[in-house]
């Protein structure tokens, strides 16, 4: 690139130059049009930022196509745009992770402390401080934990079943509503098991019935990532296993799923921290208390998304740091998952053969 | 079934051989069972959720004195019961329509960003934000929405108002912005992640000799993006976003948390009012009774079967591809 | 219009390794020159300099000169894509654009610089596809998928789009490595005819073919595995062939090693 070559050369269909912009002009854009952004926001008595970022946002596309149009021509304007597009889409996307991230802590860790993590909302004045998501905690654990105990054995055999032995009309058949089921919003999940297991079966309202709506949205997930893994074990490994004289199943066992056990465990994490944020269903189907309720089976319980939900509709400050304090626990949970789950894929990957 | 190791018919051999194989053989039947079973319970899941859904459903609009599929008003609370889900499915369908308008144009922009803009040290550590964007709770997106989003909307909603109100659509009454535009807003954030991995994943296939081919040709960076990239990508970014539609369609919890409802349909996309299907039955589903219950169920499946349309023709168009790229490949 | 390539002190690198060294060499105008060497030597790596193609890949970069007549490829000011416009080439595997026609694929680079009439663009791409010695068999079908057409087909399909752009230089890597024998004949009779117009280096790792259409070869080799490319050698094709004057040359021409 060079230093400011700007006159503009004849364009004979030998020349190889052609002027460019020099390289401080894109960095120097950006700093005029932020503060332009900010001076007409400021003049026009916008009162907050995201105007102003939008007008610096659209005076810096302008700017760029305006000055590469005049210098460099229409091709590399039209260049020029489409990367400075590119890149104000990249800083669009990160600008609400970021601000949401730093609002959830920020305010979550006002009241987020021992106390917080280790009492329930039994006996508290809702409008008043104190009080914390203990309960919600249990609840959430033992409602993903039965949950996956359910999805994470018949998504495992379902993904054996279409890898290792699916052949037939069956298996297009399971293949097929797998992918549909991925797409059930999780409300409609809730609704079957209200529909059947309180309003047809007559059960109550408990952490189980929660755990089983978690299921069937964990189950598609499961059986995908598993799928995929399975897939990746070399089939020379089950042929070698196969020619010893070993038995299907025990080549099963004993050779395919050990040298996928990496992925799958990463698979199943990945679909827990999945569920472990859904609220729609536990909204339905747990009830919700404000004390601890140990048993899954019986009773109403609550669940941390279910505890942000019951805070934000309290709607004061006191609940709203509370909602805070417990969307920072439920993000830290669901990251650490997501991170262990990334760790231990790229840990054991050599092992899948690649 | 039969499996490759199983014989069609058992050759006489000496006992000890039949006995080894017998046992290997039972245990192969048995673990075929247990895995074909567990397929088969997936398939029974499915069918019982349209099921028991379509009685529930039935049971509530037989009761309907209203049209159900036009009818505005929701009372389910007393005999007879009226209610239609037009505002419902209106709210649903403007609300993720707006959403797509949004997060289908930024999430091609990123995933260009990732795989063919970004200096390389940027593009995994992206990619990977992006992934994690995917993993906050749709409840987390919600209590930011209403809490943070909302407030700082107010002001460019005004803005919209000054010169864009003379449509209808973007007059704003100012108050609270907790509106269809909000929600579509907010729905565009949380679809942005599915979109975007899926486009990245397209875009990344695209063969290094077609780039190469427009770059020899004297094509600068975008016009090879245009040559080659997005005419490969085309069906991908479209299946990505049917992907991304399915889940503005049923998000819940962040709708309800940011929309205040109504069983009205407003011109004004900025001022509040409105509902979507999965917005409505969280809501109400506390106060409802037997029959509302039956009621909001009818709705539920109403929105399951347009999902399962719209995430139905994502997956054709994907497996269409993946045969296309096969044989050219 | 074809121009004289002058290649001085050229080093090429992919981040820290060095793939070419110090290479310097002339090529004439309205000639072909071959690049001959064993796998990984480097010749490849070389033709892509000569259009800034290394570049594009990541880590590559360049040191020293190459004159274009008495233009610098990497002189301060020049524009890549002004090069690449200006030196065309032709890849190793055929590969048309699979989502355009085939008119579409001849016309491709016309388009990106500046508009051009119906009628005009039709008449280069019947001339293009004419020096391509394709346009009998396809031009009854030129609204078809380019990338329907048999492997043969398809790289002559290349280089029409190559030559469409009218550039100074052609550049050919491994252009037949990928065909079969029939295929390869008609694009060794359409480089012998090509030469008329343009300057052409071509890589190849057949020496028969090397022998066949080149006026001047040019014999790479690395000293061993992570060692740098480097220049052996440069002279006529019959001289290369029957009176090498580096040993090294003749015992990869006689088939000792490579």
């Amino acid at each position: 690139m060079s230093n400011a070559t700007i006159t503009k050369n004849e364009a004979g269909a030998s020349s190889l130059r052609q002027a460019r912009l020099p390289r401080w002009t894109l960095p120097a854009l950006v700093v005029v049009s932020a503060a332009a952004g900010a001076g007409i926001g400021t003049a026009a008595g916008l009162g907050n930022t995201l105007q102003w970022g939008l007008i610096a946002a659209v005076l810096f596309i302008l700017g760029s196509y305006g000055l590469a149009a005049a210098v460099e021509g229409g091709r590399q304007a039209k260049d020029r745009l489409a990367t400075s597009l590119v890149w104000v889409c990249f800083v669009l996307a990160v600008v609400p992770l970021v601000s949401l991230i730093w609002e959830t802590v920020e305010r979550g860790k006002t009241v987020l402390d021992g106390y917080f993590l280790n009492h329930s909302m039994e006996g508290v004045q809702t409008i008043l401080p104190g009080g914390g998501a203990y309960h919600a905690i249990i609840g959430t654990l033992e409602q993903v934990g039965i949950a996956t105990l359910i999805a994470a054995p018949i998504g495992l055999l379902t993904a054996i079943y279409l890898v290792e032995y699916g052949r037939g009309r069956l298996a297009k058949a399971v293949t097929f509503f797998v992918d549909v089921m991925t797409g059930i919003p999780s409300i409609v999940a809730g609704l079957f098991i209200l529909s059947f297991w309180i309003i047809i079966l007559g059960f109550s309202y408990s952490g189980f019935a929660g755990a089983m709506a978690l299921a069937i949205l964990m189950m598609p997930v499961v059986v995908r990532s598993t799928e995929e893994m399975l897939k990746l074990v070399p089939n020379e490994l089950r042929e070698a296993s196969l020619a010893l004289g070993v038995p299907k199943w025990r080549t099963i066992l004993k050779v395919v799923l050990p040298t996928a056990v990496g992925g799958i465990t990463t698979g199943v994490m990945l679909a827990v921290a999945r569920i472990a944020g859904e609220s729609a269903p536990i909204v339905l189907l747990v009830f919700g208390a404000a004390g601890i309720n140990n048993n899954p089976f019986d009773g109403a319980q609550s669940s941390l998304p279910y505890y942000i939900y019951e805070q934000w509709q309290l709607g004061n400050e006191a609940s709203f740091n509370r909602a805070w304090a417990a969307a920072l626990v439920l993000i830290a949970f669901v990251m650490i998952l997501n991170l262990v789950a990334r760790g231990i894929a790229r840990w054991k990957a050599p092992k899948t053969g690649r | 079934m039969k499996t490759d190791i199983e014989p069609t018919h058992t050759p006489a051999g000496t006992p000890p051989r039949i006995k080894a194989r017998s046992t290997g053989r039972a245990g192969d039947k048995i673990f075929l069972a247990l895995s074909r079973g567990s397929g088969i319970a997936l398939l029974v899941i499915m069918a019982a959720i349209a099921a028991f859904l379509s009685y529930r459903a039935a049971i509530a609009i037989s009761k309907d004195e209203a049209n159900f599929l036009t009818a505005f008003e929701w009372n389910t609370g007393t005999e007879p019961m009226k209610f239609g889900i037009a505002v419902l499915a209106y709210g649903t369908v403007i609300s993720s329509i707006i959403a797509m308008a949004i997060a289908v144009p930024v999430a091609v922009g990123i995933a260009l960003f990732i795989s063919h803009y970004a200096p390389r040290r940027l593009a995994a550590p992206v990619a990977y934000v992006i992934d994690l964007l995917a993993a906050v709770p749709s409840i987390v997106y919600g209590l930011w929405g209403a809490l943070f989003l909302v407030p700082h909307l107010t002001g460019l909603y005004t803005w919209f108002d000054e010169y864009l109100g003379w449509t209808g659509i973007f007059s704003y009454q100012g108050g609270a912005a907790r509106s269809l535009f909000t929600v579509g807003i907010l729905l565009a954030i949380m679809i942005l992640p599915i979109v975007t991995s899926v486009s990245r994943e397209v875009f990344r296939q695209v063969p290094k000799m077609h780039e190469e081919a427009a770059l020899a040709l004297g094509a600068t960076r975008w016009e090879v993006v245009r040559m080659a990239v997005l005419p490969f990508g085309r069906s991908g970014i479209i299946s990505a976003s049917m992907l991304g539609l399915g889940r503005a369609l049923g998000e819940t919890m962040a709708v309800a948390t940011v929309l205040s409802p109504s069983y009205l349909i407003n011109a004004s996309l900025l001022d509040p009012g409105g509902g979507t299907f999965a917005q409505n039955i969280a809501s109400h589903f506390k106060e409802a009774n037997d029959n509302g219950r039956d009621a909001l169920i009818a709705s539920g499946l109403v929105l399951f079967v347009i999902t399962l349309l719209v995430n139905g023709a994502a997956r054709m168009i994907i497996a269409r591809r993946k045969e296309y790229s096969g044989a050219a490949a | 219009m074809a121009k004289r390539i002058d290649v001085s002190g050229l080093t090429a690198y992919y981040g820290s390794h060095k793939a070419i060294e110090d290479i310097s060499m002339t090529v004439e105008p309205r000639s072909v020159t071959a690049f001959i060497g064993p796998s990984g030597c480097g010749k490849s790596t070389f033709l892509r300099t000569l259009n800034r193609m290394h570049e594009v890949t990541p880590g590559g970069r360049v040191e020293g000169k190459v004159m274009l007549d008495d233009e610098n490829l990497y002189g301060s000011g020049v524009d890549p894509v002004s090069v690449r416009r200006t030196v065309g080439m032709v890849f190793q595997r055929p590969n048309p654009f699979p989502t355009m026609s085939i008119f579409e694929n001849v016309a491709a680079g016309l388009k990106l610089n500046g508009s051009y009439k119906k009628s005009e663009l039709a008449d280069i791409v019947e001339r293009s596809l004419k020096g391509a010695n394709l346009w009998n068999e396809v031009k009854d079908r030129l609204n078809k998928p380019g990338a329907g057409l048999s492997g043969g087909q398809q790289q002559r399909l290349c280089i029409a789009r190559a030559i469409a752009v009218e550039p100074d230089v052609l550049l050919m890597d491994e252009p037949c490595s990928a065909l079969d024998p029939i295929s390869t004949l008609a694009i060794e009779d359409l480089i012998g005819d090509l030469k008329e117009r343009f300057t052409i280096v071509i890589v190849t790792h057949n020496m028969q073919q090397a022998a066949r259409v080149s006026d001047r070869t040019a014999f790479f080799n690395l000293a061993g595995v992570g060692q740098p490319g480097k220049l052996i050698e440069i002279d006529e094709t019959e001289r290369i062939f029957s009176n090498p004057s580096v040993q090294a040359t003749e015992d990869y021409i006689s088939g000792r090693f490579g």
